[in-house]
């Protein structure tokens, strides 16, 4: 199926190329470098691509492009799931995903892409299994490898692979035995110009974090699951239990992982955490233009409102922003003509306001559209569809884990159009 | 650093690319520093190496040819730019061998960190694309080296080098071919996985033989290995697709989840046309694919999409029978129009299917439904990839009522990276505009937003575009209002393109449309105005005569837009309709006669048109004009302009030459030109595949296997049936239950078991009736709300565990009534079928568009009913499923408890899991408490010879199943002779018909993998109320598996199974006292069984204990010195493993039984019998 892989970097060097069927060259690169100087920008790199022997599938991600070359008919998604999947797992393994951490790690991760794939066709793609046979890189490890010539490489073989709960390592052993799960919901939003909702709708995701000993048998239960519309779950759950009692009964993979993700149902009127009062204008004579923002809280359950910030890309033609901000501090960066005002907690007293002018470049036409407001926001302890965990049991072990839930609001993609 | 870079990046492309030996040492003194500087432990090997390396880079005088090996490296820069300057000489030869020399004495060394150190660096040489295939000696040697990971690396580089190497790298098969026989299964898989990367054609055939081992090793990991290797082999040797197809057909049999993904690609990879091997494994797999991990879901899910739309029926093909009957689709898919353009679609398919259908209205095949419902929670997955392939399979193979669900998923995706938004988007285009009504509920998640990508927003605009119609359409337009401003150009003229197929799709809007349009063409950007003159055209093309005002307008705006497809749209739309706009037409043709020179090719050939039209129309005014126009043309550089210039002058300017043409000129040029029709790009583009590469791509890819229409007529449904002998049914479900411990995940008790159980229950009906296991199996499949559905697959499996219970305690009772059962399983469904009709009038919600679905609903619900009324209808199921009755099986089902005890792993020659570990050996106690005191009678004459008349016979065949022809069978324990390692089975017959039996012989013979049968010769005539004897050899290879065989008579067959009993997979063998207490001594430990046992009154002497232990097994007696203790030996008959037996006796009845064998399940197993034997 997936013939070779490159990563190529933002400049469009290839830094590490695998095969794993005979090997092709890497002029089949150049295909898609013409297609990169096309599009101008990475993101829009259309993401297959057609050359007279091979079809090219990539992905961009953290700057970095996967590329990967099929010969034969394959499901697209298949093999851009499995390229985002490689990226994860750099991530996983080095906390990061960039050119400098894989070419510090370049035995590990070539060693990592050969476990991961087997004639193009995904072996193991579990974390829990790959860091059975290829262990994660530390500090006190590499020391010890050092005096030792110990290595990398798992000695025993995973048994992960061979059981039927592939996503566990068999043997886990914790002296404090913890698990914290994360409701983080996103609120989608487009408003329009008078500040009316366009569009709305929240989408949640529950990120665990599970460091239990043995072979623990989690159920996670809801106070109110029928909120919930629609959901995608993490292999270890149990569907037909979620199906029949809407609990989440699982198996944890050991460490992180996303137990699933949710959205709420479209029935639910969505609360805006916020609301904004916006006024830019791009005067026809003379080459300057306004801006005026105001920020202020709509409806936050009682919560306080942080890490606000506005994000706005301006025309090409702005040159530069002369503003006064009440609160928190703004930078326009004059290369890639965006705005952003940082303004950190929200205050209800003193709603936080942004103003003053823009100047436009002389003799050019004014811009016909006003720049859209990205907005992100986060509210803690809140989850605001109100989705409610209402317990966790554990079976399967003697030991009483410790148990935390955690709730998170945040802007997913709030835009405000102007 | 990136410009240098740049500069050197082309020339050491080409370097490396002919692998000339400079890039190869440029290429590893750059490779060094990647490896050397992450793991601060390895900076003192890098300053220990330091000065020799100073020292090749200074000898060597390096540099190949400015500075080869810059290859993408930035790490690499240093030394790069030390190349440089060093400048390109020509010493790079004399520096190569010192500087592999370094590298290959680190490999030679003994130390495993130098060796690691080597491999790494090489390693990191190959990931970045450089050569070191010189280093092919150095490294295969160390393929055998003990360290793991320099093992590893080692493999990494063969793999990578071999094909070009393929002499050397022999040196290395010896080594896999020893991992294959290793115990431990992950260095097996390993050997494998390597063995069979290494594109050696030589070695074809050790492949070949690797995999066939493999494909039945008992390991579930080394199985999926195996099928790993399956595609790589037959890429290398496509010649050897036979014999793997026997692989694969093997491994598709194969019940664990791991090996199922591989095992389909590998199918879909050697063999996608042979169909046929799915059908036995299809229900398999559909029940297996919740569990098959993530990418195997892909493969099959998109496998049986295939299979499927050759095996049933079209779901929709009566719809349009239901559409004219009840309108309440119609609310659910919105509008009228779709329905319309569908009616236009199938409009003959939907005629013949009518009149089809009213012949015979459809019924959904209970597999069709099997597939639906086993995916459909898959939609949930976190894996897109997989989404999509549910998201396809329902889209082509669901009823259209059901494929609603799909949509929720899909828009979910839509939340995912841009990548995957984009290829689910072409995907949504595709289905949108096959039906739009199951988006529509989503129309707001398709709203663009300004930070999109470009490629993203076009096709969101795709789908909205798709998506409107009359009632949503305002709100459409008012977001295309909003996205017209945008920045982004390419977007804009999307979207103008996108308002005017709205218009012309939608007739209401169209004069919206229109002046929203024009108003556009005031815009300041050039593109928009442009784009928008296009759009305009085809609008006006549909009714020009009202808008003779635009037409000027936009004539007015040659002046200023330059854009040759905008100009070029204006000229054709003014020669079109110059009789519209009489006055403003030959003034334009004026200007542009005077520009024709500087125009676009596109626009001169409208400038002739242009001309040609006046000139037919208004030739006063414009006759010069078109000369001249037809003048410059003529020498125009373009010939398609020269051309067409020459050919419009014959047409228009009437010459003595030119004939008749010209006087239809007119007609020729202002013919009436019907109106475009502005069409989606993904129009019919759903007869590829959905989600598959060609799809995207729209065209088709290599390897694309087409999806085939439906079966006009649905081929036999039979063929997916699983003869499954009852005996291993019975038994496979114990195992199963035994493996839910292991595996508590999917298969714990409520969660999971549902499909592995109704997998049983699948394959018991399978033989019987067609609709009788389809009614059972579709229970769920149906369209409840989720929180029904969800309550209900919960009853369902609690019920499927009553119905378990029921079915053992029925199976006991069954032989005796079985007739009765039989013949009263007619009433019974009639009485069924009277509660079906009584059912759906109750259920109306059950009145869907199949019949299938009402009927297997209410099936179920009849078995939640009551208790009584599921096992009659179990016992009817079971009564149709198997004809012959097996009195013998009755034993096994008693025995079967304590018997699932044991693992017997390692006593099958391969435990697959469908080879069903058997509990079925004879148990010597039933044997006895049927024989009863038969037994006795058998007399032992002597102890130390062999008995073989004491053989009980058992039966193979009861006379009134047989219809008169009864057959038993005993173990004669005589050598059998043809084969020594055979076990002789005596198959006596006696014919008490009242007719004579001819032919009799034994067909399709079934056995478990190792075993062999030598059939008994035909006997050809057996007279009414005869009897005759034949002798035939069984190799049970050392288990108590049954050979499951047919007895065929000229008119009949049966099918039979001989199991037999532990001791009689031994023969006698004679030791000395001696020997026996030597080989005792070295079966000592874990094979070694001791029990202690009372014994039987009757059986305290020597002579009764000798007699019984002889009986229960074919031993011989061994001579003891001491009269308190008897001795046995014997080895088994397959692998000649001895078998030694003491029973030691005390006082008043006590005593200690003994066994050593080296097959402990063998042992354990005579132990159960003899002890039997002894206690009884």
């Amino acid at each position: 199926m997936i013939h070779s892989l490159f990563l190529i970097n933002h400049s469009g060097d290839i830094f590490l190329e695998k095969h794993w069927k005979s090997v092709i060259g890497r002029s089949v690169c150049d295909y898609f470098f013409e297609a990169k100087e096309k599009a101008v920008q990475p993101e829009n790199v259309p993401p297959v691509l057609q050359t007279p022997h091979h079809y090219l599938i990539s992905v961009y991600r953290d700057k970095l492009f996967f590329l990967s070359v099929v010969q034969t008919e394959v499901p697209p998604l298949f093999v851009i799931e499995f390229l985002h999947r490689v990226a994860d797992t750099v991530q996983d393994y080095f906390g990061e995903c960039s050119e400098g951490v894989i070419k510090d790690n370049v035995v590990t991760v070539y060693e990592l892409l050969e476990e991961m794939l087997d004639n193009g066709f995904p072996l193991a793609t579990e974390s829990n299994v790959l860091k059975e046979m290829i262990r994660p890189p530390t500090i006190l490890r590499s020391v010890v490898n050092t005096l030792t010539g110990g290595s990398n490489v798992g000695d025993t073989l995973p048994t992960g692979q061979l059981s039927s709960i592939p996503w566990r390592r068999a043997g886990v052993k914790y002296t404090n035995n913890e698990a914290y799960f994360d409701v983080i919901e996103e609120i989608d939003a487009i408003l329009d110009k008078s500040g009316t909702t366009v569009f709305a709708e929240i989408q949640g995701v529950i990120e665990a974090c599970v460091r239990l000993t043995g072979m623990p048998d989690l159920t996670l239960s809801f106070m109110n699951p029928r909120l919930l519309d629609d959901m995608s779950f993490h292999p270890c759950v149990r569907f037909k239990r979620w199906e029949s009692e809407r609990i989440l009964s699982f198996i944890p993979p050991d460490g992180n992982f996303t137990l699933m993700t949710y959205h709420v149902s479209s029935q639910n009127v969505v609360a805006l955490p916020v609301y904004v009062k916006q006024n830019i204008s791009f005067l026809e004579t003379g080459s300057c233009g306004r801006l005026d923002i105001t920020i202020g809280p709509k409806q936050t359950m009682g919560k306080t409102v942080e890490g606000l910030t506005v994000t706005v890309h301006m025309p090409k033609t702005v040159l530069s922003a002369n503003l006064t901000a009440t609160q928190g501090n703004y930078t326009y960066n004059l290369a890639t003509k965006v705005l952003v005002w940082d303004i950190g907690k929200l205050n209800p007293q003193k709603l936080p306001n942004l103003r003053g002018s823009l100047s436009l470049q002389a003799g050019a036409p004014r811009p016909e559209e006003n720049p859209a407001l990205d907005i992100t926001l986060k509210i803690q302890q809140l989850a605001i569809s109100g989705l409610k965990v209402s317990r966790l049991d554990m079976y399967g072990e003697k030991y009483k884990p410790f148990k935390g839930v955690k709730y998170l609001t945040k802007a997913g993609k709030f835009q405000v159009r102007t | 650093m990136t410009t240098m870079q740049k500069l050197l990046q082309l020339p050491v492309n080409a370097v490396n690319m002919v692998k000339t030996v400079q890039s190869q040492v440029q290429g590893q003194e750059e490779d060094k520093s990647p490896v050397l500087s992450p793991d601060g432990g390895q900076h003192s090997w890098y300053s220990a190496l330091q000065p020799d390396e100073l020292r090749h880079l200074r000898s060597g005088g390096t540099g190949g040819g400015g500075g080869g090996g810059g290859g993408g490296g930035g790490g690499g820069d240093q030394e790069e730019r030390s190349a440089l300057e060093d400048g390109g000489g020509s010493g790079g030869f004399q520096s190569q061998p010192l500087r592999h020399d370094d590298l290959k004495e680190m490999l030679d060394s003994n130390k495993d960190s130098l060796k690691l150190e080597a491999m790494k660096r090489i390693v990191a040489m190959i990931a970045r694309g450089k050569n070191a295939s010189d280093l092919f000696p150095a490294v295969v040697k160390n393929v055998a080296c003990k360290n793991i990971e320099v093992k590893k690396l080692v493999y990494v580089y063969l793999v990578r080098y071999a094909e070009e190497q393929q002499d050397l790298a022999l040196l290395s098969i010896s080594t896999f071919q020893r991992g294959l026989k290793d115990p431990n299964q992950l260095i097996r898989a390993s050997a494998l996985r390597v063995l069979s990367s290494i594109r050696v054609t030589i070695i074809v055939p050790i492949m070949m033989l690797a995999i066939k081992e493999a494909a039945s090793d008992m390991s579930p990991y080394v199985r999926k290995t195996a099928a790993h290797a399956i595609p790589k082999l037959y890429s290398l040797d496509p010649e050897q697709k036979d014999q793997l197809i026997e692989v694969i057909e093997k491994l598709l049999a194969d019940k664990t989840t791991l090996v199922a993904g591989s095992v389909v690609m590998a199918f879909e990879e050697v063999c996608p046309e042979r169909i046929d091997l799915i059908h036995k494994n299809y229900r398999k797999l559909c029940n297996l694919l919740i569990d098959v991990e993530e990418w195997g879901q892909v493969v099959i899910i998109n496998m049986l999409t295939r299979y499927a739309r050759t095996q049933f029926l079209n779901p929709n093909i009566n719809e349009s029978l239901l559409e004219e009957g009840g309108g309440g689709e119609k609310t659910f898919y919105g509008s009228d129009e779709d329905e319309d353009d569908d009616d236009e679609d199938d409009k003959e398919k939907k005629a013949e299917a009518a009149t089809l259908a009213k012949r015979k209205p459809y019924v959904m095949d209970p597999d069709h439904r099997l597939l639906l419902r086993n995916t459909k929670p898959l939609l949930q997955s976190r894996n897109a990839a997989v989404v999509m392939a549910v998201a396809q399979l329902y889209f082509h193979l669901a009823p259209k009522a059901e494929i609603g669900v799909i949509a929720k998923a899909l828009v979910r995706l839509l939340r995912s990276h841009s990548e995957v938004q984009y290829v689910v988007l072409q995907n949504v285009a595709t289905m949108t505009i096959k039906r739009r009504g199951m988006f529509e509920p989503y129309l707001k998640s398709f709203y663009i937003r300004s930070t999109d990508p470009t490629q993203i927003k076009v096709l969101k605009l795709e789908v909205l575009t798709n998506l409107a119609n009359e009632t949503n359409i305002s709100t459409i337009l008012r977001e295309f209002q909003t996205y017209i401003k945008s920045m982004d150009k390419d977007f804009v003229a999307a979207t103008i393109q996108a308002i005017g197929r709205c218009a012309t799709n939608i007739g209401e809007v169209r004069d919206t449309c229109l002046n929203g349009l024009v108003q556009l063409l005031s815009n300041r950007d050039e593109l928009v105005v442009a784009e928008s003159v296009v759009v305009i055209k085809k609008l006006l093309q549909m009714q020009p005569e009202k808008h003779s005002d635009i037409i000027k307008h936009m004539a007015k705006l040659t002046d200023n837009i330059q854009v040759p497809m905008a100009r070029a749209s204006i000229l054709w739309l003014i020669g079109e309709y110059c009789e519209h706009v009489p006055k403003i037409a030959p003034d334009v043709l004026r200007k542009m006669a005077k520009s024709f020179t500087n125009e676009e090719d596109i626009v001169k050939l409208q400038i002739i048109n242009l001309s040609a039209k006046l000139y037919l129309t208004n030739s006063k005014q414009t006759k010069l004009l078109t000369q001249y126009v037809l003048n410059l043309a003529k020498y125009d550089q373009n010939y398609d302009i020269r051309d067409r210039a020459r050919f419009i002058r014959q047409l228009i300017v009437p010459t003595e030459k030119s004939g008749a043409l010209s006087k239809y000129a007119k007609k020729l040029f202002l013919a009436l030109k019907p109106a475009p029709v502005l069409e989606s790009p993904f129009k019919d583009r759903d007869h590829f595949q959905l989600g598959s590469l060609s799809h995207l791509l729209n065209a088709k890819a290599g390897g694309y296997q087409e999806l085939p229409d439906w079966p006009e007529a649905a081929p036999d449904p039979s063929v997916r049936n699983v003869e499954v002998p009852e005996w291993t049914k019975c038994s496979s479900r114990e195992k199963r239950k035994e493996k839910k411990v292991e595996k508590p995940f999917y298969s714990d008790s409520e969660g999971e078991s549902g499909p592995t159980e109704s997998a049983d229950s699948e394959l018991d009906s399978a033989s019987g009736s067609e609709s009788g296991s389809g009614s059972e199996e579709s229970g769920s499949g149906s369209e409840s709300d989720e929180s029904e559905e969800g309550s209900e697959s919960e009853q369902e499996s609690e019920e499927d565990k009553e119905e378990d219970k029921k079915k053992k305690k029925k199976e006991l009772k069954k032989p005796v009534r079985e007739s009765e059962s039989e013949q009263s399983s007619e009433e019974e469904e009639e009485t069924k079928r009277e509660k079906k009709s009584k059912q759906r009038k109750s259920d109306s919600e059950s009145e869907s568009d199949e019949e299938e679905e009402s009927e297997s609903e209410s099936s179920q619900s009849e078995s939640e009913d009551s208790e009584s009324e599921a096992e009659v209808k179990k016992k009817k199921k079971a009564a149709d499923s198997k004809p012959p009755p097996k009195p013998v099986k009755t034993e096994n089902k008693k025995e079967k408890k304590e018997m699932s005890l044991l693992d017997l792993d390692d006593f099958e020659p391969s435990p697959s899991p469908q080879v069903t570990p058997v509990n079925t050996f004879m148990s010597n106690s039933l044997v006895t408490d049927l024989e009863g005191l038969s037994l006795s009678d058998s007399v032992l004459s002597s102890a130390t010879i062999t008995p073989s008349s004491a053989s009980k016979s058992y039966e193979l065949l009861h006379r009134i199943t047989g219809e008169g022809l009864s057959v038993e069978y005993c173990f004669s324990r005589q050598p059998f002779s043809p084969d020594g390692n055979m076990v002789a089975v005596q198959v006596q017959f006696n014919n008490s018909a009242a007719s004579e039996t001819k032919n009799l012989h034994m067909e399709d013979v079934k056995l478990q993998c190792g075993m062999r049968v030598k059939e008994f010769p035909e006997i050809e005539l057996l007279p009414a109320g005869e009897a005759a004897t034949a002798v035939m050899g069984i190799d049970f290879c050392d288990s108590t598996q049954a050979a499951n065989f047919q007895l065929c008579t000229h008119t009949k067959k049966f099918f039979v199974s001989i199991q037999p009993p532990v001791g009689e997979l031994m023969r006698p063998v004679f030791l000395t006292e001696n020997e026996f207490k030597k080989e005792q001594g070295q079966l000592m430990g874990m094979n070694e069984i001791t029990e202690r046992l009372t014994l039987d009154a009757k059986c305290r002497n020597e002579h009764t204990i000798v007699q019984r232990v002889t009986t229960a097994a074919n031993l011989s007696r061994v001579p003891c010195g001491s009269d308190k203790e008897c001795r046995f030996a014997g080895r088994t008959v397959t692998s000649g493993s001895l078998v030694l037996v003491s029973v030691v006796t005390k006082e008043e009845g006590a005593a200690q039984l003994t066994v050593n064998c080296e097959k402990m399940v063998i042992g354990t197993m005579l132990v159960k019998d003899i002890l039997l034997a002894l206690t009884q």
